[in-house]
């Protein structure tokens, strides 16, 4: 059983949100890395990408596998986690902490309630276990 | 969906399990990177009994084998394996594989994913007083590979293995049933296959996780199969061989024996297209930076595209992006800087000496 923060929310597309403020920051879920295992290369988006929700914000590569990585909500990246570039096994070891990806400021504060709650997205996990 | 007999073993074992070649297959168990290291540093066992194992019986086997291989049979002794490809006549590949010498008939190793479509190129095309047998599902299959391997495998059989050079094979009795044993595999380190009736399949994995025990044996996975044989440049059907290209172009004119006396099925085609010289050859690339490339991406030189990328992958013994693609002569001499285009940019990358891996325990 993959790990689901209560202090956060989620994509259907497996990233999680931190909201503090008028930023979000935001990473993959733990049953995201677990799926992906073994991830090799982080592509960050560049400071300053203007997203709308949903956009592409980077793309993770497993060892076999290429995932994309999309924005839960709209804004312009702020931030993004450099540390990934040289050690992207940060993101397996520590989904939730180390291992975020990038920080939004969010242009669109409504999009927060579509977002789902921890429990929610335990169901859509564990749905999509194999 | 179809198992092999140690599917129970594979879900025992916490596999991830996934569709490969119409069988339900580990895709990995602990990992592909510590399982590919396990294979490197001492031994790990796979589960091939995916891999398709047809007979050729009868008077004319050896006429017959020698007829639809490119591969010169007749250089391969009692007892001796080699590698060898099926082709069509216009000398686009059917399959690569593995033909025995068993004596009085040869053994065919195929591709998994080709059983269907090869056996009905074979038996479409079959001469003379020949009988094909397929014994894919009464036979199991399972590779041994790594340094140790044969320390653990000499524990088990009643043959000395050191007698077993690279690419032979010989009969012995493994928990307690006839087993042909080669030292061949697909990984670039040391190792054996074993063939060896479907009912022994959980008492031969037994005896084999038992006697590799010391040396941390474990499963490996078809995605650490997949990252070791890349790193050996060793093809993969459906990503660097298939109908649409030649042995020539993937440079295995070194199994291509176009000089065999009765020719073979497209012996004519690839005689013309080594006339003519090959206009695009596979060849190996390293990222310089730490991009990695995927199949399907295009090869640029100079801005231009130049080939696409076959297979590739982040090797987990160089640390780096590694791939195969076709390239477009001139552009395929070691040292050439191509570009590989990874979502939207040009990652540069060179055309590299191949193994990748250099340091493999292969005999």
């Amino acid at each position: 059983m993959s790990l689901v923060p209560k202090d956060l929310k989620y994509a259907k597309t497996h990233e999680w949100v931190k909201i503090e403020g008028d930023t979000a920051l935001v990473g993959i879920t733990d049953f995201a890395q677990g799926e992906l295992s073994d991830i090799v290369f982080v592509e960050l988006p560049a400071l300053g990408k203007k997203l709308a929700q949903n956009d592409t914000l980077g793309t993770v590569e497993a060892v076999k596998a290429v995932s994309d990585l999309y924005s839960p909500v709209a804004g312009e990246v702020t931030a993004v986690n450099e540390d990934l570039r040289n050690d992207p096994a940060i993101v397996n070891k520590d989904p939730y902490g180390k291992g975020w990806i990038a920080r939004v400021k969010m242009s669109n504060p409504a999009d927060r309630d579509s977002l789902l709650s921890p429990a929610d997205y335990e169901v859509l996990a564990a749905k999509s276990a194999h | 969906m179809k198992r092999t007999p140690l599917f129970e073993k594979h879900v025992a074992n916490r596999g991830r399990i996934v569709p490969f070649a119409g069988y339900e297959m580990p895709v990995q168990f602990r990992g592909i990177i510590p399982e590919h290291n396990r294979v490197r540093t001492t031994v790990g066992v796979f589960d091939v009994s995916h891999m398709g194992r047809v007979e050729v019986r009868g008077r004319d086997a050896f006429k017959f084998t020698n007829h639809v291989t490119t591969n010169d049979v007749s250089a391969c002794a009692l007892m001796q394996a080699q590698y060898s490809i099926l082709c069509y006549p216009d000398g686009g590949i059917v399959d690569d594989l593995l033909v025995y010498n068993l004596g009085d008939y040869t053994l065919l190793v195929i591709n998994g994913a080709n059983h269907d479509k090869d056996v009905k190129w074979l038996r479409d095309n079959l001469q003379g007083d020949t009988q094909l047998v397929d014994v894919t599902d009464p036979m199991a299959q399972l590779a041994i590979q790594g340094p140790k391997s044969e320390p653990v495998m000499q524990k088990l059989v009643d043959v000395d293995l050191a007698a077993v050079k690279f690419y032979w094979s010989a009969w012995c009795t493994l928990a307690g049933v006839r087993t042909l044993i080669s030292r061949t595999g697909y990984t670039g380190e040391d190792g054996f296959e074993v063939y060896f009736p479907t009912a022994a399949a959980d008492n031969v994995w037994n005896e084999v996780m038992a006697a590799g025990r010391e040396f941390e044996i474990e499963p490996i996975g078809l995605g650490a199969r997949d990252t070791l044989r890349l790193e050996m440049k060793y093809s993969l059907y459906g990503n660097d061989i298939d109908q649409t290209t030649n042995p020539l172009e993937a440079i295995l004119g070194w199994v291509t024996k176009l000089d065999k006396p009765n020719g073979f099925v497209g012996s004519d085609a690839l005689k013309k297209v080594k006339a003519e010289g090959v206009r695009r050859k596979l060849v190996g690339f390293e990222m310089d930076g730490n991009e990695i490339p995927r199949p399907h991406y295009d090869i640029l030189v100079n801005g231009v595209k130049a080939g696409v990328v076959t297979s590739g992958t982040m090797s987990p013994s160089l640390k780096k992006g590694i791939g195969l693609g076709y390239v477009q002569v001139p552009h395929t001499a070691v040292g050439t800087e191509i570009e590989i285009a990874i979502r939207g940019r040009n990652a540069p990358a060179t055309v590299v000496t191949t193994p990748f891996y250099k340091q493999g325990t292969r005999k």
